[in-house]
């Protein structure tokens, strides 16, 4: 009896598939929904689109040359991936690199997170239907972007970060570009909260919806904003502080309503907490070189489990690398945060709006080359 | 050929008014889709459509000369009839309102009786077209779209012409040119605020323009109803869409901001004809405006917002003008 009553209600079910081609998967993500009218009542995410087997190219290489896949896997905190195998390599060889290398790298994986952080602020804007927010979003990235691309060469797939240190020493433009973007993003912040964050249709659209708890966010691995905005305060940079973060003053925002608001404003205070540690990066810049010394050409690592974690923009960050003595890693996993944030959709969205689904799965700020590596 | 004689002023007169109606009606697209390409340019920090003649201003004609040399793709699982048939029903009875607006007090095509009533019931065709352009391309993105704005278009309807029912108790006239007629020394924006509020809502609703743009939320629903539309039959949505615009900011005009009144020029029985247009371009500006500011709401809030709010509010504002009729 009970199974026909539930096979009659699958009849009145609408399957659609929401990707691999569609404007708020952002990418080649497929999520395949079962619809009650316009309630989602089961979404299941498809994945594999864009797999480039990265680990699996690790394993076949001199570690030293991986660097530039790394970038490639989360295309918008490329360098705070770099820093993360860099990180990684230094600590399996013993390398240690100088502290003005690494001011940069703080310096510079900042800029990359604010970069991160504005590009979702614009795109999750425009899968809640609002176009303008996205062309100023991108006007204030678009100086980060500038300001990196100097340095670094790049403007999206960054590979600045070397065994020991960065590959190229910042200069005075760098510093007076860099503290004046500071003081030009510090005096957008108003006009976004006035224009964007106070809007009572966005209000709306986000209050309430994706509710998360710690407990869920404990069971699917979720971190990052979304962990932070339902009251944990962990953020590696401070639970595990690396390289040298520990010497500046910032704060881990937090918000306790789980909802989609929380990560939005998390998301927002982090900027402000990010323009903070590069100033007091700038400010007490050493001086000295950016590589260390001696780092060999052939990199051997010596046999053994070497694990890193870094706090990329959507989360932790960990490789880990399984050395046998010789220069081409044994094994290298890379644990990246969209993976494990994308796996509480099914869980998330069950019996929402079809509107909502998008606005919940925007929240969570998914890249997806960086799900699918 | 007596009979003939005295039809021919009517008939040439009603083959005028269709020819006008068709200029208003390419012209206002063509002005309208530029206007609002530029202005969604400059809210959006870019300098919109630069490159085709001074600052892109043929950059509609170009455009659209390039849809009329489009492929009319018709999707291999489409219902063909209801496919090619909805673009058409979506544009043609976009002509008839035009007829009976009253761009000033000597330029309007026919002065009818039951203007506003022919208005309401062409514009409302417009539903018919979204759906049978949804259901007819099967395509579930389109059927979501044509589902909402059916529900959307029929339930925004009732607040609008309830707000506008407030001003035909005061002027006790169907006719438009009597309503416009009837604001000589206030207009019914002053009298009836609530109304023009509740008007402007329903007014955005119904031409489905941001913030309530849920037919063809493109976040959600790729582009909604139009999702499988292309070239021609695409344009013709568009076509329908501004003129509807038009439509609806001109009712506006009549009904709240007076109509062709204004600061009196020479020959100000037609001249009139220059402040209606700029009233009605102020309020498209206004649609404009807030389609590029605002994000979009969601289906059941929209949906709330009409028979909690709107209604409601629309009704004791009906209430109390007929009161108030009856005691002045």
């Amino acid at each position: 009896m009970n199974v026909e009553v539930l096979e009659d209600e699958r009849h009145h079910r609408f399957v659609l598939n929401m990707g691999p081609q569609h404007p708020s998967t952002h990418g080649v993500l497929r999520v395949l929904l079962e619809l009650e009218g316009e309630y989602a009542m089961s979404l299941l995410p498809v994945l594999g689109y864009g797999h480039r087997c990265h680990e699996k190219i690790a394993e076949f290489k001199p570690a030293k040359s991986f660097m530039p896949n790394t970038a490639r896997m989360d295309y918008l905190g490329a360098l705070i991936y770099n820093h993360g195998y860099a990180q990684l390599l230094e600590k399996a060889t013993g390398v240690e690199a100088p502290r003005r290398a690494e001011y940069i790298r703080v310096i510079t994986s900042e800029l990359n997170r604010i970069q991160s952080h504005l590009l979702w602020y614009g795109a999750y804007l425009l899968d809640l239907g609002a176009f303008t927010p996205i062309m100023y979003a991108f006007d204030d990235r678009e100086e980060i972007l500038d300001i990196l691309e100097d340095i670094t060469g790049s403007r999206l797939t960054y590979c600045y970060y070397r065994v020991g240190g960065v590959c190229k020493d910042i200069d005075d433009k760098f510093v007076t570009r860099t503290r004046a973007f500071i003081d030009r993003l510090r005096g957008r912040f108003p006009m976004y909260d006035e224009l964007v964050n106070g809007n009572v249709i966005l209000q709306k659209r986000l209050i309430n919806v994706g509710d998360l708890t710690p407990q869920t966010c404990y069971r699917y691995g979720i971190t990052g904003p979304l962990l932070r905005g339902t009251g944990v305060a962990y953020d590696l940079r401070r639970a595990e502080p690396y390289s040298v973060y520990p010497e500046f003053d910032f704060e881990v925002p937090t918000e306790t309503s789980g909802d989609c608001m929380a990560s939005f404003k998390v998301r927002f205070r982090e900027m402000e907490q990010s323009l903070r540690i590069i100033e007091q990066a700038l400010d007490k810049l050493p001086e000295g070189p950016v590589m260390a010394a001696k780092v060999p050409k052939k990199l051997k690592i010596p046999a053994g489990d070497y694990n890193s974690s870094v706090e990329a923009p959507r989360g932790e960050l960990s490789y880990y690398l399984v050395a046998d003595g010789s220069d081409v890693p044994y094994r290298l996993k890379v644990r990246t945060p969209s993976f494990s944030n994308l796996s509480v959709v099914p869980e998330m969205c069950e019996g929402m709006l079809l509107s909502d689904v998008v606005s919940a799965m925007g929240s969570l700020d998914l890249v997806i080359p960086e799900i699918d590596r | 050929m007596e009979t003939f004689y005295s039809i021919l002023p009517e008939l040439i007169r009603i083959v005028i008014c269709a020819a006008c109606g068709a200029i208003i009606v390419f012209g206002n697209a063509l002005v309208m889709g530029y206007a609002e390409r530029k202005l969604a340019g400059h809210i959006m920090l870019r300098p919109g459509p630069m490159e085709v003649g001074f600052h892109g201003i043929l950059q509609l004609v170009v455009d659209g000369l390039k849809l009329m040399g489009k492929q009319l793709v018709v999707p291999a699982q489409a219902d063909k009839p209801l496919f090619m048939i909805a673009p058409l029903l979506a544009f043609a009875p976009v002509f008839v309102p035009l007829l009976v607006l009253p761009f000033s007090e000597k330029i309007q095509g026919f002065d009818l009786d039951v203007g506003l009533l022919l208005i309401l019931a062409f514009a409302s065709l417009n539903v018919l077209a979204i759906l049978i352009g949804g259901w007819g391309s099967n395509n579930k993105y389109s059927l979501f779209g044509a589902f909402r704005s059916v529900a959307q278009n029929v339930a925004y309807e009732i607040p609008m012409l309830i707000s506008l029912l407030a001003i035909v108790f005061m002027t006790n006239t169907f006719s438009l040119r009597d309503i416009a007629a009837a604001q000589s020394p206030v207009w019914f924006v002053v009298l009836q605020p609530l109304a023009f509020l509740i008007y402007i809502v329903a007014m955005v609703a119904e031409t489905n323009r941001a913030p309530f743009d849920l037919p063809e939320a493109e976040s959600e629903l790729t582009a909604g109803f139009h999702t499988e539309y292309s070239g021609m039959s695409f344009s013709l949505f568009v076509l329908g869409e501004y003129a509807n615009m038009f439509i609806v900011c001109s009712i506006a005009t009549v009904f709240f901001l007076g109509g062709s009144s204004g600061i009196p020029l020479p020959y100000f029985e037609y001249s009139g004809a220059i402040w209606f247009l700029a009233k009605v371009y102020a309020l498209m500006f206004f649609l404009v405006w807030i389609r590029w500011t605002y994000p979009r709401t969601r289906f059941d809030q929209l949906m709330n917002f009409c028979w909690k709010y709107l209604i409601p509010f629309s009704l004791v504002n009906l209430l109390i003008t007929v009161v108030m009729v009856k005691l002045i």
